[in-house]
């Protein structure tokens, strides 16, 4: 019988099987950031050793950095200390960082892939678990806890379990103003926030094979709010394109024999999948999310979801009390205070051309804060050369600097308690955004729309405008 | 890491599903590099009104009097979310040496071990049969025989876990210490051609 994409990459990385137990799996990459790692250096000196593979760790600073005047001193007396003390370990460790200030600066999952660090068949972990985000270039990649990012800095390797495996296919053609974002938010929508919850998940189909580099690093990056250990997609001339020419990418010599072992990472046609799903990429509609977990959500236009039978309604009562919903309503024209556009999920080069794209000429609405924080320092420059930056200027949008944001509220960007925030970002628990805040998960298109408007509108409708506008003109 | 054998407690019921590590330490309360003093934000944001320490919100287990112990006791997919172990952190410091659920989180259960804390899977009817009893309850968790019991009840379910987990629990081993001792092994299989 056939392997799937998981197993190839899987059996070359198992150093031992610990009979009855979990298998020692070597890890390439190991990428580091200043929130979970402290305690794991910490950890490494009370043994007295050091960093066994430190040339195969990344460090940059990006959960805890303010996204304004990064060039003074961090204001905050514990982020300030939090970031030096990664300069401090990293230095002793001579581990390389991209700290506040660097050029390759930004949030690691961003940074991983624009680098050309992240590559095909390898096995990549980090103390964040949006590490999935770098299973979009066919490899097995995923979030760890501190006490294991310990491990990876003792000995390069982890103790894990093989998991089950799930294909999720999506066929057919996206329709106009839905984009992956979109997908990922339905499939959750399809399957619960724990839906893949002890599941590698390979992404598969004709609408996932469209889709470009960070398209499907959107994807990846919320297979983890369906609880997957992972998420992947088998490289493909999409893939190796976008790694060509990048900064760590195999390069000279090097590219052809890289090229033909990743080549060989897909899943045969006879592999063996423990759960699959198939879904049609005509059924998708702009999505957004009513709920406290990323699997509530629903097409923008429809209506939110009545429970189906009392354990449900336990659980949607609690949801739809904190976000000031009521159950059967329409989200449609409800008012909104924040559009955030950023973190890991959305926030790269791609998103930004999108959303300037579509404000081109417009403004933000009144009474809406519109945060454009981008993923990178490289993001970020680009953005400026192409004049995106003008463009968010005109329409009122705050571009900021790189980092995590608002997206976990560990900063001082925080959206206020009881005021609603479309966000780009992957999640919407309770208190996420800053305590009490209420979070709506979206497209950057439909982050966008409500941006324009001040309330949540179905992108579609403001797409068709610009067509008949366009014509009218024409 | 200290070993676990037999926890014999009455527990703390949390009857919501999908409870994500946000809620049990916000991400505000990250910024510390050190492992200590987590467990007095555990549940923040529940625990007490308008991010007030002094304000613990009535309702909310953790400030029931009535309740108290070394077991946590939760609805399914728990530790859901962010893979910050400041979570099990948080629960440890508190005093809980276990979590009982019907279903957890991956990178929750393997965080939780790391540190000593004992996730306990139970199926969904043993687990609406302890939030059935009262306040008073003890619970009995025996690691060796892998069952969990309410002797008010004579009820018992046994659970899983894998047999390498369960030898460092009980006797305090930690990965690290055995990862070390795969060292030669390692570079070996670094020198291999892939």
């Amino acid at each position: 019988m056939g392997k799937t994409l998981f197993e190839k990459i899987w059996e070359h990385h198992v150093v031992k099987e610990i009979p009855g137990g979990p298998a020692v799996l070597y890890i390439d990459r190991h990428f580091i950031h200043e929130v979970t790692s402290p305690q794991a250096f910490t950890g490494l000196q009370k043994r007295g050793i050091p960093v066994f593979r430190p040339a195969q760790t990344i460090a940059t600073a990006d959960h805890n950095v303010p996204t304004l005047n990064q060039h003074l001193p961090i204001k905050e007396e514990l982020s300030r200390l939090q970031v030096e003390v990664l300069h401090t370990n990293c230095a002793a460790q001579g581990i390389a960082l991209y700290g506040l200030g660097h050029p390759f600066q930004g949030i690691v999952h961003v940074i991983g892939p624009e680098l050309g660090v992240t590559q095909p068949g390898m096995t990549i972990v980090c103390g964040d678990s949006h590490t999935s985000t770098h299973g979009a270039f066919g490899s097995i990649a995923f979030g760890i806890g501190t006490s294991e990012v310990e491990m990876v800095f003792a000995s390069q390797c982890l103790l894990q379990s093989k998991p089950k495996l799930m294909r999720i296919s999506v066929d057919g053609e996206l329709s106009e103003g839905v984009s992956s974002k979109d997908i990922v938010l339905y499939i959750l929508s399809q399957i619960t926030a724990a839906g893949a919850t002890g599941y590698a998940v390979e992404f598969a189909g004709s609408a996932i094979r469209s889709l470009s580099m960070e398209a499907r690093m959107t994807i990846c990056n919320m297979s983890i709010e369906m609880g997957a250990r992972c998420g992947m997609i088998a490289p493909d001339e999409t893939t190796f394109s976008y790694i060509k020419g990048r900064q760590f990418a195999p390069g000279g010599e090097a590219w052809e024999p890289a090229l033909a072992k990743w080549k060989k990472l897909f899943s045969d046609d006879d592999a063996a999948f423990d759960k699959e799903y198939t879904f049609r990429a005509e059924d998708i509609e702009p999505m957004i999310t009513w709920g406290t977990n990323p699997g509530m959500g629903i097409a923008v236009n429809a209506p939110i979801p009545v429970p189906n039978g009392t354990e449900e309604k336990t659980a949607f009562e609690k949801s739809l009390a904190y976000m000031g919903f009521e159950a059967g309503e329409s989200l449609l024209g409800k008012k909104v205070d924040y559009v955030f556009i950023g973190s890991c999920t959305n926030s790269r080069l791609e998103d930004l051309r999108l959303v300037a794209e579509f404000v081109k000429g417009k403004k933000k609405a009144d009474g809406v804060e519109v945060w454009i924080v981008p993923g990178s320092r490289k993001v970020e420059a680009q953005a400026r050369a192409e004049g995106i930056d003008k463009i968010f200027e005109k329409a009122g949008f705050q571009l900021r600097q790189p980092g995590c944001s608002a997206c976990l509220g560990m900063n001082e960007d925080k959206i206020p308690a009881g005021k609603y925030c479309v966000s780009t970002s992957n999640r919407n628990f309770e208190g996420r955004q800053g305590a009490g805040a209420r979070t709506l998960l979206a497209s950057p298109l439909t982050a966008a729309a409500a941006a324009v408007t001040g309330v949540i509108t179905d992108v579609r409708t403001l797409l068709t405008q610009k067509t008949e506008t366009a014509e009218a003109f024409a | 890491m200290n070993p676990v054998k037999i926890i014999q407690s009455r527990f703390v019921p949390l009857p919501a599903e999908n409870v994500d590590t946000d809620q049990i330490i916000p991400a505000r309360f990250l910024k510390a590099t050190t492992r200590d003093g987590f467990g007095k934000n555990l549940f923040r944001d529940w625990r007490y009104e308008n991010n007030d320490d002094t304000k613990p919100k009535a309702g909310f287990p953790l400030n029931n009097p009535a309740y108290s112990g070394e077991i946590l006791v939760a609805g399914k997919n728990f530790g859901c979310g962010s893979s910050r172990e400041h979570a099990a952190w948080a629960l440890q410091d508190y005093g809980f040496k276990a979590v009982v659920s019907s279903f957890y989180a991956d990178i929750f259960r393997n965080n939780a071990l790391n540190n000593g804390v004992l996730p306990v899977q139970v199926s969904d009817a043993f687990l609406q049969e302890i939030f059935a009893q009262g306040a008073d309850t003890e619970l009995v968790i025996d690691l060796e025989a892998q069952t969990i019991s309410i002797p008010a009840t004579g009820k018992s379910e046994s659970f899983d876990i894998n047999s390498y987990k369960k030898t460092c629990l009980l006797n305090g081993y930690d990965d690290i210490d055995y990862l070390l001792s795969m060292l030669p092994e390692v570079e070996a299989f670094e020198k291999q051609p892939r």
